[in-house]
């Protein structure tokens, strides 16, 4: 009976499931084309999976270790379970085999089970807590009627009843594990992430090793501006490439993302596990009243619709989401480097927001005045760039005019019209002439990076800008660049270089201050007093840490100066944003709390009297969180502070003079 | 301001409106002209409207880039009747609107290059015979080819108008800021140049143009002790003195007074 029974079973479900496939693939090609190697990333695509996705998994070692024995029993019990059940090959090692792979997927099962008992919120309800059991039925249904294969019982064990229980059990169990895979199941994400893995946009986020700077590859990618009559930026879900859409499929809406999104946290209207979903809706077309997640914070579920072609942002709301949603995100990374399925949030934020710029011009508050501010006169502020040294009048800067080459290029970035931020750069001068480093600044040929420009979709005047500053910089010759602002380091190093040219590149070395003071401390070019300040904690910037990997020499440089650094729950890759990234105070999106109070509340539960941070935004986003509060320094006031100058630096106000080594010269390039 | 906000139905109603090439006052780029964009903003928020914007002048590419300033509000194109620098453009606007025949012509009350007087506008009116409206703030309602607008006052204060179309109004700061210029329709709008004679303006060529100083304000010196007196005096506008307010006046009476204000302060002799 079940021997005729098992393999209709399993092959009509395996027809479905095929059938649903294609139609599933059908969903992504709706997208625009992207070029990638389909068979090279098949072939990557296990390694992919068991080595670079577990890593990520693997910070919830609960999950990660139930995920393994899940879903690992579940690949080698469906393939066994084809073999024996369905062409019928009753060999008893292979039931042996597919009893142990049941077994290990049941006992998984029972793990997953236990986290559903008291999901926590950022979990998804609805069919999700119906997958532990149909994992369970499968497992325990396929077990049993495997039990006779492995000459455990006698094959007409347990009569009709058993039999119909078994079939049915089956049938759950085949239902939800195979054609839940392709119709839009739970189970989705084993296929679509699989995929997707394979077909990444960004394969380079699976080079090893793994916390390198190319394998962030976190710079946003150029949009392409020349075709006069092409739409830029997304406006419907049909505008994403294929392999974003099928990226969205392949959430499997565990909401890691949810619990680090600052914005969230904030409550402003913006979470982006419900955002990817509802990405997936407009993919397939739907409202969004079968989501069962956490919904936008102040939004609720069921009156958002979309379509394939439909618009995603309506000027009246109402479509797919509105437009705060997207306007909220600081652009931190935390739900990328959160994210299992490696979906790229940020990219997709951005892509909306640029046609929110520039087809709609819709950029809210304060936006549209900050970028033509940022078109007229270089800087976010508008404040007039021949005032750019202003604040240095005193401080006899070597210019690149003059110079025409230096070892060390200094950005200063649009801190320069920021008294607060005045005080970081004269101290990252004193530092800079204590170690007699060779330096010079581009003074009013430098312009703004670009950063914000690029952050809130105005593609165009990102570009303008690079490219200006690209031409500036190819007339002089130095070997790195340095700065003390973490967007400009992260804009410079990994975002021009797409819009260099062959006779004018844009590949820099670029240093954040705090890597070239390390340096510099290393090499004994710095001496410091001993600390007598009270304990300090330090804030990484997202645009330094998660988008750059660069955790360790801001620590480096405040333990050489003798502080012992007292860490908040909240730090290294999971560090909470300041609030100032991504144009977010710029469009100012309201919520029940602001993100730099929260930010400094984590300060606080650490006790330190200062805590130190390395970039402009961050020192204001932190320094108008009202007193009582944690002093705020910058890394490079600390060390000026700490500085003993005199001793082994000899003469050091007179360096623009004072003869370089000549080494700096042959080091650089053009 | 969302973009489709509608102050007034306006169905029907053709609109044209006047550009100029702007000019940064720090930087001096060329940009869209604030108070043109105000008006072209006027005009894009009176439903029903069709609007067509005429610019006189150069073609060349730091103008179109300012005039596609323009475009990137949301219009399709602009009408580009090409003249010499230094050109007198009344004599061009002046055929251009006669032929085209709008019912209301708008733009901003000075250029931000050139003369900047702020003359045109009463140049226009006067050779086509149509009322002049200054400070429009907003357009209430338009029937029968009778416009009812509100007139700017200084102060915050406004005045109902009834004006007979077709007329020419301008608008300054007091009306509604211009919504955002997009990359994307600033591109793709289309240029209709037209090639026109120009006349050069004689009394132009014997100017000597020299970027604008700021001019030194005395400072009133205020002796109180609290600080918000002293605040309320810095932020005070002065109230210029005397003066006075006619209400109700002939225009005879107007004209008369206001010939002997200038007789007085030595503007006529
Ligand atoms: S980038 Fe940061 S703010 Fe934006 S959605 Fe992700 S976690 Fe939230
Ligand atoms: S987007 Fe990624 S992190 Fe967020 S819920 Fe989906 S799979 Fe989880």
């Amino acid at each position: 009976m079940l021997d005729i029974l098992l393999p209709i079973l399993i092959f009509s479900a395996l027809l479905l499931t095929v059938i649903g496939a294609v139609r599933r693939v059908r969903l992504w090609r709706q997208g625009r084309p992207s070029p990638v190697d389909v068979v090279g990333g098949l072939l990557k695509m296990p390694r992919r999976y068991l080595v670079d996705l577990h890593h990520i998994v693997d910070r919830d070692k609960y999950i990660s270790k139930t995920h393994v024995a899940t879903a690992g029993g579940f690949v080698l019990a469906a393939l066994l379970a084809i073999i024996v059940h369905g062409f019928g090959l009753h060999s008893r090692i292979l039931g042996w085999a597919l009893l142990a792979a049941t077994a290990c997927m049941f006992t998984g099962a029972l793990f997953v089970a236990n986290r559903r008992r008291n999901p926590p919120a950022r979990l998804s309800k609805g069919p999700w807590m119906r997958l532990p059991k149909s994992l369970l039925a499968f497992a325990a249904s396929f077990f049993i009627v495997t039990l006779p294969v492995a000459g455990i019982l006698p094959a007409d064990f347990g009569g009709w009843l058993l039999a119909a229980v078994l079939a049915v059990g089956v049938a759950w169990g085949v239902s939800e594990m195979f054609l839940g895979m392709t119709w839009g199941g739970p189970i989705k994400h084993a296929f679509a992430g699989a995929l997707h893995l394979a077909w990444h946009r960004r394969p380079e986020r699976f080079s090893t090793p793994h916390n390198a700077s190319a394998a962030r590859s976190s710079g946003l990618k150029a949009l392409k501006l020349d075709d006069d009559k092409a739409k830029l930026g997304v406006e419907k879900p049909a505008d994403f490439t294929w392999n974003q859409l099928l990226g969205f499929d392949a959430c499997v809406q565990c909401g890691r993302c949810e619990a680090m999104c600052p914005a969230f946290a904030a409550g402003q209207p913006l979470n982006p596990k419900k955002l990817i979903q509802d990405m997936v809706i407009g993919m397939r077309g739907g409202t969004d009243a079968g989501y069962y997640g956490s919904p936008y914070p102040g939004k609720p579920i069921g009156e958002h619709e979309g379509h394939p072609n439909g618009p995603i942002v309506n000027r009246a709301g109402g479509a797919l989401v509105d437009a705060e949603t997207l306007w909220s995100c600081t652009t931190c990374r935390a739900c990328v480097e959160e994210c299992p399925m490696m979906i790229e949030h940020v990219d997709a934020i951005v892509d909306m927001r640029r046609f929110l710029t520039l087809e709609h011009g819709n950029t809210p508050n304060k936006g549209a005045e900050v970028l033509d501010n940022l078109i007229a006169t270089d800087n976010p502020g508008g404040f007039d760039p021949d005032s750019r040294l202003h604040w240095a009048a005193d401080l006899n800067l070597p210019l690149m005019a003059d110079k025409r080459e230096a070892d060390v290029l200094l950005w200063l970035g649009d801190g320069v019209f920021d008294m607060r931020n005045q005080r970081t750069l004269r101290s990252l001068i004193k530092v800079l002439r204590a170690a007699e480093v060779d330096f010079a600044v581009l003074g009013t040929e430098e312009r703004d990076s670009g950063d914000v420009a690029r952050r809130l979709g105005d593609e165009a005047t990102f570009q303008t800008l690079a490219r200006r500053n690209i031409r500036t910089m190819s007339q002089y010759r130095f070997s790195r660049i340095v700065t003390c602002d973490p967007h400009s380091f992260h804009v410079l190093k990994n975002e021009y270089g797409e819009l260099g040219s062959a006779d004018m590149p844009a590949n820099y070395e670029v240093y954040h201050h705090s890597t070239f003071i390390n340096e510099l401390v290393k090499a004994g070019s710095l001496t410091f007093k001993e600390w007598k300040g009270g304990s300090v904690t330090y804030h990484d910037p997202c645009y330094l840490g998660r988008y750059n990997g660069e955790y360790e020499a801001p620590r480096d440089v405040l333990r050489a100066l003798g502080i012992d650094v007292q860490e908040m729950a909240r730090s290294g890759y999971r560090s909470r944003c300041c609030g100032g990234g991504g144009g977010a105070p710029i469009t100012d999106i309201p919520g029940k709390q602001r993100i730099p109070d929260m930010r400094m509340e984590d300060v606080r539960a650490t006790g330190a009297d200062t805590v130190a941070v390395g970039c402009p935004q961050c020192t204001a986003m932190l320094e108008g969180v009202v007193e009582p509060r944690a002093d705020i320094k910058d890394i490079a006031e600390l060390v000026a502070d700490a500085l003993v100058i005199g001793q082994s630096t000899g003469k050091t106000a007179s360096s623009k003079s004072a003869p370089q080594p000549q080494r700096t010269v042959e080091e650089v390039t053009p | 301001m969302p973009p489709d906000a509608q102050s007034s139905s306006a169905t029907g109603l053709n609109v044209a409106v006047l550009v100029s090439i702007g000019r940064h006052p720090l930087t001096a780029r060329t940009r869209r002209a604030d108070q043109d964009a105000r008006a072209v903003e006027m005009a894009l928020t009176l439903s029903g409207a069709s609007v067509s914007l005429m610019h006189a002048g150069q073609h060349d590419s730091d103008n179109e880039e300012a005039i596609r300033g323009y475009l990137g509000m949301g219009i399709d194109e602009v009408r580009l009747l090409e003249q010499m620098p230094q050109a007198d453009v009344v004599p061009v606007l002046t055929e251009a609107l006669r032929a085209s025949a709008p019912q209301l012509v708008l733009t901003g009350t000075r250029a931000e290059t050139g003369e900047a007087s702020g003359i045109l506008p009463y140049l226009l009116a006067e050779a086509l015979g149509w009322p002049v409206i200054n400070g429009l703030a907003a357009v209430e309602k338009v029937e029968k080819g009778v416009a009812t607008v509100l007139q700017a006052l200084p102060r915050g204060k406004r005045r109902r108008l009834r004006v007979r179309l077709p007329a020419i109004a301008t608008v300054d700061t007091s009306a509604p800021a211009a919504r955002q210029s997009a990359f994307g329709p600033a591109r793709r709008g289309e240029f209709d140049v037209q090639p026109h004679a120009s006349e050069a303006d004689s009394a132009l060529t014997q100017w000597q143009i020299q970027p604008a100083r700021k001019r030194p304000k005395r400072l009133k010196i205020v002796k109180s002790s609290s600080a918000r007196d002293r605040f309320k005096a810095a932020a005070a506008k002065s109230d210029g003195g005397g003066g006075q307010t006619l209400n109700d006046v002939t225009p005879e009476q107007g004209a008369e007074a206001i010939f002997k204000l200038l007789r007085e302060e030595g503007v006529l002799r």
